[in-house]
């Protein structure tokens, strides 16, 4: 059976002599470097240059607060359920009251990480959330030297108040996912 | 200036000589006949012969000890590895070495006083003058030694022949 | 020996010795930059404009990192290999002329530190013993390795050495010189060997770069079989040592072809100029320096275009084929200078 008609016919028939003498082949194995050596190098100077990041695409999580600067997530735990990896886990806590400042519901995640080693960046947990609480940022994670440094606490997932993170095109993409 | 180097060479030629017997490591032995050979390429190069000498670095020092070398680190032979020799062979050894000084010596006795000779004409030793000697002096030893080379060559070739059965 | 003659040649040493150890560390950068461009990447460019500083980092780096003697190799030995490897790539650059004289305040100089009548004969001399350097720290490291990278490189060399020197047996019938500077003056405006040793010089040119271990015959160091081969257990300057006379001898084989094949300081219509002798002679050793750069890009471009032999390919290639094409070259030559004679032989 054929699947395809790239497959070429290995033959170890004897070598002629001019094959033997390997200088064409190794004349024309020059040409075919000394062309690449014209040609425009593929490298991107990443921290200068950076690649085009479609705005759809998926990095770093963010865990969004409200225009009064209220925590979204209410630690339902949706989320870690979505999650296929399971890289989420959180611990619910009761707001006490004034803290309604700080937290947008009575009900707050005291706790909230995410492992990045086990993160798969699928973006159902943004899917899941019912809050708006949740979304993923074109943002890289970083490479560390431990292992304990991929586990995101809240204090690198939640948006700081004075640097908000704009997921905009994020929030349009959902909205036209789910309808 | 000459007898200094000519003195300086013979020390370093002897020494390295003795410490190729009496070190115990195979490796080091061939390291100080490579000394040994420098010291007497220096020789060669006071006696005007510059040819001779760099022919004797290429041939002893950069052909004939390295495999010597080779053949050391391939057995892996060391300090270690020497053989222990009995009593017997050691007496043996010290009585022929020194018969063999003794005649040396008495050779030396023999020949008596030897003028040191100084050469007059500079290019003695160079490459023109050595051919023009070897090719009509002494052309028959000459070719009588390129054929005992070339019947060494087809000895190793037929060893190294594998069998045909 | 005048004192000016003699402080002439001082300085021409130091020069030399500059300009070989400069050449040498470029040669590294030249090295990443070539690789880099022929396959598609741009190569080193952080230190510096185009990163022309990066051997200036390279060798900062290599002085300052840890300097590690294994507990089991003999340290003797183990430093006695690197400052060998560099002292024989550093001893060829003698008997190169560099260049032709040079005219000042009357007193001819010549641009070569000193003629021996027996130049080629003495490259091989040191060439021969090259290959301690690298069997001395192959063996000391105590590395099995090391050892293994230190055997296939001596046995490369002694099987190469005798392709070559055949190949130059056949260049002196024609040249009747051992003499580099009359073998150079022989081949004045466009008379090049090259024209006269098409395949001697094919021949020198796969021995050289059997010699220098540079790829495709990189047995002795390659990363697949061997880690490092003979310089596994080297670290800090003396693995330096080691990199440096590679590219040190690189530069000398270069030169060693351009001068005895390509002409060395010669070049086509250097008479008919109407320059003065000094001019000629300083055009000369730049027309020099280019045809040694041409041939140091040559090894870089094969080293990146043909990938490595097997060690059994590499011994047939230099028993097989190239001893007995040294061989029929140096029989063509002697037909080529004796036809006459022979002509009359034969037909009277």
């Amino acid at each position: 059976m054929q699947l395809t008609n790239r497959s070429k016919v290995v033959s170890n028939k004897k070598m002629s002599f001019a094959e033997k003498l390997y200088l064409p082949a190794i004349v024309k194995g020059l040409a075919i470097t000394m062309s690449h050596f014209f040609r425009k190098p593929a490298t991107i100077s990443y921290p200068e240059e950076q690649r085009y990041i479609a705005p759809v695409w998926r990095g770093k999580h963010v865990l969004k607060r409200d225009a009064n600067g209220a925590e979204n997530c209410t630690a339902c735990g949706l989320c870690a359920v979505a999650c296929p990896a399971e890289a989420i886990t959180m611990t619910a806590a009761e707001r006490k009251p004034g803290e309604e400042h700080m937290y947008r519901e009575e009900k707050y995640a005291a706790v909230y990480e995410i492992n990045m080693l086990r993160c798969i960046f699928c973006g159902l947990c943004e899917e899941a959330c019912p809050k708006e609480a949740i979304f993923l940022t074109p943002e890289l994670v970083p490479s560390y030297l431990n292992r304990d440094e991929f586990i995101y606490g809240k204090d690198k997932l939640v948006e700081p108040i004075d640097k908000r993170v704009d997921i905009t095109q994020r929030q349009k993409h959902l909205v036209e996912k789910k309808q | 200036m000459v007898e200094y180097i000519f003195y300086a060479l013979s020390v370093i030629c002897i020494a390295c000589a003795l410490l190729v017997v009496f070190s115990k490591n195979p490796i080091h032995s061939v390291l100080y006949l490579i000394l040994a050979f420098f010291a007497i390429a220096g020789h060669y190069v006071l006696l005007n012969a510059q040819f001779l000498a760099v022919v004797h670095i290429i041939v002893y020092a950069g052909a004939i000890m390295v495999l010597f070398l080779f053949v050391i680190m391939l057995l892996n032979l060391n300090a270690e590895t020497e053989p222990h020799k009995n009593m017997l062979t050691k007496i043996m050894a010290t009585v022929s070495g020194g018969l063999l000084l003794v005649t040396l010596v008495g050779s030396f006795r023999a020949a008596g006083q030897v003028e040191m000779v100084n050469l007059d004409n500079s290019n003695i030793g160079t490459i023109e003058n050595l051919g023009k000697v070897l090719f009509n002096d002494f052309l028959l030893p000459f070719e009588i030694s390129s054929v005992l080379f070339l019947s060494a060559m087809i000895g190793a070739v037929i060893l190294g022949k594998k069998q045909l059965s | 020996m005048g004192i000016e003659l003699l402080i002439f040649k001082s300085i021409l040493v130091l020069v030399v010795f500059t300009i070989t150890l400069t050449i040498a560390a470029y040669s590294t950068y030249g090295e990443r930059k070539i690789a880099a461009f022929l396959q598609d990447r741009i190569g080193p460019n952080r230190a510096g404009p185009f990163g022309i500083f990066q051997p200036v980092a390279d060798g900062g780096k290599m002085f300052l990192k840890e300097e590690i003697i294994p507990a089991d190799a003999s340290a003797f030995l183990f430093v006695l290999g690197p400052s060998l490897a560099m002292l024989t790539a550093l001893m060829t650059g003698v008997v190169i002329p560099w260049g032709d004289t040079l005219t000042l305040n009357g007193v001819e100089y010549s641009l070569q530190i000193t003629d021996l009548n027996i130049g080629v004969l003495y490259i091989f001399g040191v060439v021969s013993f090259g290959v301690y350097g690298i069997m001395i720290g192959g063996w000391s490291s105590n590395n099995k390795f090391s050892l293994l990278g230190a055997i296939r490189a001596s046995a490369q060399m002694i099987s190469y050495e005798l392709a070559m020197g055949l190949s130059i047996v056949a260049l002196i019938m024609t040249t009747g010189t051992l003499s580099i500077k009359e073998i150079v003056d022989q081949q004045a405006t466009w008379h090049w060997n090259i024209l006269y040793q098409p395949l001697g010089f094919l021949i020198f040119m796969i021995c050289a770069f059997a010699e220098c271990n540079r790829a495709p015959f990189d047995l002795a160091e390659c990363e697949t079989e061997l880690v490092g081969g003979y310089h596994t257990e080297y670290s800090s300057m003396k693995l330096g040592f080691y990199l440096f006379a590679e590219y040190i001898n690189m530069f000398i084989s270069s030169a060693l072809m351009a001068s005895l094949y390509f002409g060395g300081y010669n070049f086509p219509f250097m008479n008919s100029l109407g320059l003065d002798q000094n001019m000629v002679t300083i055009l000369g050793t730049v027309v020099f320096f280019g045809k040694v750069f041409f041939f140091i890009f040559f090894f870089m471009w094969i080293r990146w275009t043909i990938p490595r032999f097997r060690y059994d390919q590499l011994m047939r290639l230099g028993w097989q084929s190239l001893i007995p094409l040294a061989i029929l070259n140096i029989l063509l030559t002697g037909i080529f200078t004796m036809r006459e004679e022979l002509k009359n032989w034969l037909f009277n």
